[in-house]
């Protein structure tokens, strides 16, 4: 069993990476807007389902769409957001909880009536190739999508602090009505950052595709994990995020290895449980009134 | 000028009209119609196996239709009347009332047993036939419902015939494999097929090395894929459903996993084209025990052309479906009466020889038919070939498989 701690501990930190590419998207939402986003697990689906289909139709590589998928993410994030999440809930953040409920039904079921429950997954040339570290083969993909992962945190970190529209953002997120005396348009700045939103895991739905499957159900197997990560991160912060997602994927890699793959997820849980005990605002987020 | 129009004109007017009106009803009545219900998946879950459960059904019906019908009931036609199980068992439960309500004489579904239990339990109480497509649960036919027919085997029969072909195929090539690594979904299908796997391959002489369950559905594939390399066991034995048959085949293949054989008992993916299609590296020489047709009968290979042609997969769902009706049919022909009550007893009394599957004549057992056989399949280049037993096969079997180029 030694033999496999290092193996299943790498293995572990590579689909940490994709938890922490799922949870980013969310944290960022939840971190100006101060809502549990429901749909993010619906756009997740409706995201490998366009990747698939650009890839079943046009034979486009999962990883060359990415500039074709996320501006058109972003889109959709921003459009939700202006046009249906704020008109609807009126300002009040339990509307939009069922309202983001609402959209996610919807989706799933639009899903399952266009595409029914048929898995799919895509038939590429590198989908069984491996990278070995330490002696561990790593799934090519998983590699990307670590890579990719640990590039994009600090760059949508770097645009929240260096841009205009990063300080926009993050002013409505601390003040939303000193940030509207300012001349700051709150509905777009909170449309942009929904649709920053979206596109993160859309980035992740063409990091996943290679290896994973897409079915109407696919986006439950990743948002529970997702909403644990950022809070087990901190709610809102971007480096808690990619953190809490490497740090989940490694216990559950082991908790699976030393406790059975059956009870792999209760490793998850119970750091989960341990760090809102001994500290409940999560790794690096800000105490209450802070 | 005189008037022409009169009473008596007018009578034969109306006549003529009235005669004019009601010919097509009664040249319709000329075409007696006998309904069958198909109760499946639609939509859900298990959407894919249902509607491809419909698309068997109704090649079956067509075919029948176009050779004259229920011939002992005046070429009656079969029309089916299809309903949506929704893959939730209260839905397939009360879909039964919208059958009766059709007033079909029998019907077939529900591609899993349990949505099968649901319906047969609440169609027993209206006297109607249920001929099961797939319900591998024992508990389908242990009930003592009369209604109940179950054309296909349980999995306890599979189960049985898989280890035995497998101790065939293993004497047949020198015994090769002694140890063995069974990875299966921790549900009560998973655990029941280790439990028995556990029990009887000892038996045969193979050591299970390494017993390996997992949730449904599961992410990462991987420290199963080490542990089996780990175990260096000489055969997998996978008892899972597609989704994650998949991504442990991919794994096994990216951790370089060394086997001489995978052989699966009802597997979720072994026997499906589709996972041929998109995992066709990974997917070759895998092995399976489960529901196919006889490939060499003629109206197997006239189905086979009508799924391609439609554009379908051509699944073992298609297959036991398109047999059901088969059964149904049969049962009318002999019956020659739509009555429910009738049809249970013509069912019962069934030595139908005739399906697309490869057994012997029906025959039902408290509602088991007894001569139904799971067969071996296995996967080669795009196509899935059936291999075991002999007298149906459409290729050699290759055991253990070539070893793969790393």
């Amino acid at each position: 069993m030694s033999i496999l701690i290092i193996p299943a501990i790498l293995s572990g930190m590579m689909m940490g990476a994709v938890y922490a590419l799922v949870a980013l998207g969310l944290t960022l939402i939840y971190g100006v807007l101060h809502i549990i986003n429901f749909t993010h697990g619906s756009l997740l689906m409706l995201a490998l389902y366009v990747v698939y289909f650009l890839n079943l139709q046009l034979g486009l590589d999962p990883y060359w769409v990415i500039p074709i998928v996320l501006p058109l993410f972003f889109i959709l994030g921003y459009c939700l957001q202006r046009g249906l999440i704020a008109p609807m809930s009126g300002g009040s953040e339990q509307n939009v909880l069922l309202i983001t409920l609402a959209i996610s039904l919807m989706i799933d079921n639009l899903a399952l009536y266009f595409w029914t429950s048929n898995t799919r997954s895509v038939d590429i040339a590198y989908a069984y190739d491996t990278v070995e570290i330490f002696g561990a083969l790593l799934p090519f993909g998983r590699v990307v999508a670590f890579v990719v992962a640990l590039g994009v945190a600090p760059l949508v970190w770097a645009f929240m602090v260096f841009t205009r529209t990063g300080s926009a953002i993050r002013a409505v997120a601390i003040e939303k009505r000193g940030a509207e005396l300012v001349g700051i348009d709150v509905n777009h700045t909170y449309a942009i950052c929904f649709g920053i939103g979206t596109a993160c895991v859309a980035l992740a739905a063409c990091l996943l595709l290679p290896t994973f499957y897409v079915t109407p159900q696919v986006g439950y197997t990743f948002v529970l994990v997702a909403f644990t990560t950022v809070v087990l991160g901190g709610m809102g912060s971007l480096p808690g995020a990619l953190l809490a997602g490497l740090l989940l994927g490694i216990i559950e890699s082991l908790c699976g290895l030393f406790l059975g793959e059956s009870l792999g997820q209760i490793g998850i849980f119970l750091a989960f449980i341990l760090i809102l005990f001994f500290k409940p605002s999560g790794l690096f987020g800000k105490r209450a009134g802070a | 000028m005189k008037n022409t129009f009169n009473r008596r004109s007018l009578l034969q007017g109306t006549g003529a009209l009235a005669l004019g009106v009601s010919a097509p009803s009664v040249l319709r009545a000329q075409t007696p119609i006998v309904k069958v219900g198909v109760l499946e998946p639609l939509t859900g879950n298990l959407a894919y196996n249902g509607t491809q459960c419909a698309a068997g059904a109704k090649f079956a019906a067509e075919t029948i239709n176009a050779a004259g019908g229920i011939k002992s009931m005046g070429g009656a036609k079969i029309e089916l009347v299809i309903v949506d199980a929704q893959s939730r068992p209260e839905v397939a439960a009360s879909a039964v009332d919208t059958l009766v309500e059709a007033n079909v004489c029998a019907f077939t579904g529900a591609t899993a047993s349990a949505l099968g239990l649901a319906s047969s339990q609440a169609a027993a109480k209206y006297n109607l036939a249920q001929v099961f497509s797939i319900g591998t649960a024992e508990t389908v036919v242990s009930r003592g419902l009369p209604n109940v027919f179950r054309f296909t085997p349980g999995v306890n029969k599979c189960t049985s015939i898989a280890l035995d072909n497998l101790k065939l195929l293993n004497q047949g090539a020198g015994n090769v494999v002694k140890t063995a690594a069974i990875v299966h979904e921790d549900g009560p299908f998973g655990s029941n097929m280790a439990k028995i796997l556990t029990e009887e391959l000892p038996k045969q002489g193979i050591q299970i090395v390494e017993t390996i369950p997992h949730p449904t559905p599961h992410r990462d594939f991987s420290n199963i894929a080490l542990r089996v390399k780990a175990s260096k066991a000489d055969i997998l034995i996978p008892s899972n459903y597609i989704n994650e048959y998949t991504l442990m085949a991919r794994a096994l293949n990216q951790q370089r996993v060394e086997l001489k054989a995978i052989y699966s008992i009802l597997g979720g993916a072994a026997s499906n084209i589709k996972f041929v299609r998109e995992n066709n590296e990974v997917a070759q020489y895998v092995m399976d025990c489960n529901h196919w047709y006889d490939p060499t009968k003629a109206e197997s290979k006239a189905l086979a052309a009508k799924v391609a042609a439609a554009g379908l997969d051509l699944t073992y769902d298609v297959m036991v479906s398109y047999a059901t009706i088969q059964v149904i049919a049969d049962a009318l022909e002999r019956g020659a009466s739509a009555d429910r009550q009738k049809m249970i007893a013509s069912l019962a009394a069934s030595t139908f020889d005739k399906s697309i599957m490869p057994y012997g004549p029906t025959k039902f057992v408290n509602g088991d038919n007894t001569s139904a056989q799971p067969v071996n399949t296995q996967i080669r280049g795009d196509k899935i070939e059936l291999v075991f037993p002999k007298q149906y096969a459409s290729a050699e079997a290759v055991f253990p498989m070539p070893v793969k180029k790393n």
